[in-house]
């Protein structure tokens, strides 16, 4: 997948359509986190626990995911690859919720 | 309606679920669901789907109809043809699917469809009845596509493009080419399963080949003009590997147009002839045969989908996922394939009485080797508006082109996670 076919078919979807699905999504996700969740499995394992070099988040303090999760989005976090990237791609209030989800997992 | 049967197994499964799952709260919400599932092919997609199936409703009776005890993933496929991992470790089972879960798992083709009255026909005859059909048979190829590639040709110049026997054959040929050969890989036009594949299996050949036969050569024979990660790749071609692997796009005429496999030579569109020491020759695909049988398939050879649910936009109560969609700009790959696989789970269980699906959210990450020591890697978010896939505005990107060499070590380093992290996120094996 290049870049620029990304960005090409970004331009496509009207900017009103992408902030209404963004809405939608954050209104759905207070009541269920659990699909949202499921993108960061593929990397951190199923329910955050993570079997391999990419930090486990189940059971972590809601304070200290919420943080990590606002820095990422920020583009402040020291170090970090690729979550700089994916952490554009929720909003606020859904990065708060998988917080508070993956919070709530025992690790 | 639930009937009696289902539901004394829904309450048994949940029990069960209660004690051993981590989120058996959301697990009862949802267990009042029921039905019957049946799901075609236990790779990224459909064995993602299996298990968030009866993670969110256990009561669901689920059967994943696969023909192999064992599960040999793509990814991870070119590490061991660098000789970086043995081939046993890229391989899974269904032990979790079936022992943890309740799935129950039939090993078998499936060999028709009949959407209108929901059944499934096995090889074996037997005939399944279905209330949702979940279809993720990955890829066929086009084996009428390039003069002279037919499937016993691959049998000389492999694909190596479905991880198996084709993998092996491939590794040992590179294994027996003499230092000083040629290794010829011909990539096929977009859409194809793993955008960055071939180049990043280049990269790890030629790790091989740098480090065991350091005078051979690599040449990338390409159908199109540009490719997944292009500068990336280049730019780590050119820091690890020097002038070892050079690629030649459509317009210098690297169009594979004829092969013969028993000569090792290729012929291209305007009439050049390579001639390999080894030859590796990525075919043109399609939806595999199953979806065809389906119906769901459209003139391009691929299954357009609702992206919503996932749902064939052609015939009701059968959902598709992974490589055999129509879901760019999703690229195919097993990121995605898992992605979707638990999108569908959330439909599949709002369709058979569960409570409704949120709006789903899909995210991919395509990492790439280019050394052991050099990872590079393309993310995307994306949602689903007006039944089309659309990427989240701002998000996702590449690596960045300028980044110093502790990045691409962690990027590495994080390819390795992610493998043991969707391996256990899909079959529970971490490798
Ligand atoms: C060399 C290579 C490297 C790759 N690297 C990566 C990577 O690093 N990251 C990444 O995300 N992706 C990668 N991919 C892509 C990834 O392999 C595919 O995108 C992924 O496998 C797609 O999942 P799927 O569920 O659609 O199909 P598959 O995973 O292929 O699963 C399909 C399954 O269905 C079975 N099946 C088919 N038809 C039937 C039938 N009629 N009855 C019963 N069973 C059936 C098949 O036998 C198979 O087991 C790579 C691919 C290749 C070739
Ligand atoms: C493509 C793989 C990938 C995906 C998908 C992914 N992560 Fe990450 N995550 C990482 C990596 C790698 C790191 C280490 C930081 C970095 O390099 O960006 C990380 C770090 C984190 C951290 C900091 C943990 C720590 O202890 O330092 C949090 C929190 C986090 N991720 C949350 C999430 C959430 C929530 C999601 C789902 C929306 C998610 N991640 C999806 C790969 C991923």
């Amino acid at each position: 997948m290049r870049r620029s076919s990304v960005f090409h078919a970004a331009g496509l979807a009207s900017a009103a359509l992408l902030a209404a699905v963004l809405a939608g999504a954050a209104a759905a996700q207070e009541a269920d986190a659990s699909l949202l969740a499921g993108a960061c499995a593929s990397c951190h394992g199923t329910d955050g626990r993570s079997p391999g070099s990419i930090p486990p988040l189940a059971g972590k303090p809601f304070a200290v995911l919420s943080a990590q999760l606002a820095a990422f989005k920020a583009g402040e976090a020291r170090d970090a690859t690729v979550m700089t990237r994916l952490a554009l791609g929720y909003s606020d209030a859904e990065l708060e919720a998988l917080a508070r989800h993956f919070s709530q997992i025992e690790p | 309606m639930i009937s009696r049967r289902n539901l004394l197994k829904s309450i048994g499964a949940t029990a069960l679920a209660g004690s051993a799952l981590a989120m058996p709260a959301l697990a009862r919400a949802n267990g009042n669901a029921a039905g019957r599932v049946v799901i075609v092919g236990g790779g990224f997609g459909g064995a993602t789907a299996a298990k968030y199936i009866k993670r969110r409703a256990p009561g669901i009776d689920v059967t994943l109809v696969e023909a192999s005890g064992r599960f040999y993933t793509c990814p991870f496929s070119n590490l061991y043809l660098g000789g970086l991992r043995d081939f046993d470790s890229i391989g899974h089972d269904y032990a979790e699917l079936t022992g943890r879960y309740g799935v129950r798992l039939v090993a078998d083709l499936a060999r028709d469809v009949d959407g209108a009255g929901r059944t499934v026909t096995l090889a074996s005859g037997e005939t399944l009845a279905y209330d949702r059909l979940v279809l993720a048979p990955g890829i066929d190829f086009r084996w009428d596509a390039i003069e002279g590639y037919d499937e016993a040709a691959a049998e000389l110049a492999p694909h190596a493009w479905k991880a198996g026997p084709q993998t092996k054959l491939l590794k040992a040929q590179l294994e027996a080419l003499e230092d000083g050969g040629l290794f010829v890989l011909s990539a096929p036009a977009d859409p194809f399963r793993c955008p960055p594949g071939p180049y990043e299996r280049v990269s790890l050949i030629a790790h091989y080949l740098k480090t065991h036969k350091p005078r051979s050569k690599i040449l990338i024979l390409d159908a199109k003009d540009a490719f997944s990660k292009q500068g990336l790749f280049t730019a780590g071609w050119q820091a690890l590997y020097g002038d070892l692997i050079e690629w030649v796009g459509l317009s210098n005429d690297g169009k594979v147009v004829r092969v013969d496999a028993a000569a090792g030579e290729v012929e291209t569109e305007f009439g050049t002839i390579h001639k390999a020491g080894v030859l590796n020759v990525i075919p043109p695909q399609k939806a595999g045969f199953i979806a065809h049988a389906a119906g769901v398939v459209n003139e391009s050879g691929w299954v357009p989908v609702r992206a919503e649910t996932f749902e064939s936009a052609q015939v009701p109560g059968i959902h598709v996922v992974g490589d055999a969609t129509i879901a760019a700009p999703m690229p195919k790959s097993g990121f995605s394939a898992n992605a979707q696989g638990k999108v569908v789970a959330a439909a599949v269980v709002a369709a058979l009485g569960g409570p409704a699906s949120p709006e789903p959210v899909f995210a991919n990450t395509c990492y790439s080797l280019v050394g052991p020591d050099y990872g590079i890697s393309v993310a995307g978010v994306y949602r689903a508006a007006d039944g089309k896939v659309v990427p989240v505005e701002g998000s996702g990107g590449l690596s960045p082109a300028e980044a110093d060499a502790a990045y691409r070590r962690r990027e590495a380093r994080y390819t390795l996670g992610w493998y043991a992290a969707i391996t256990q996120d899909i079959w529970g094996t971490a490798a």
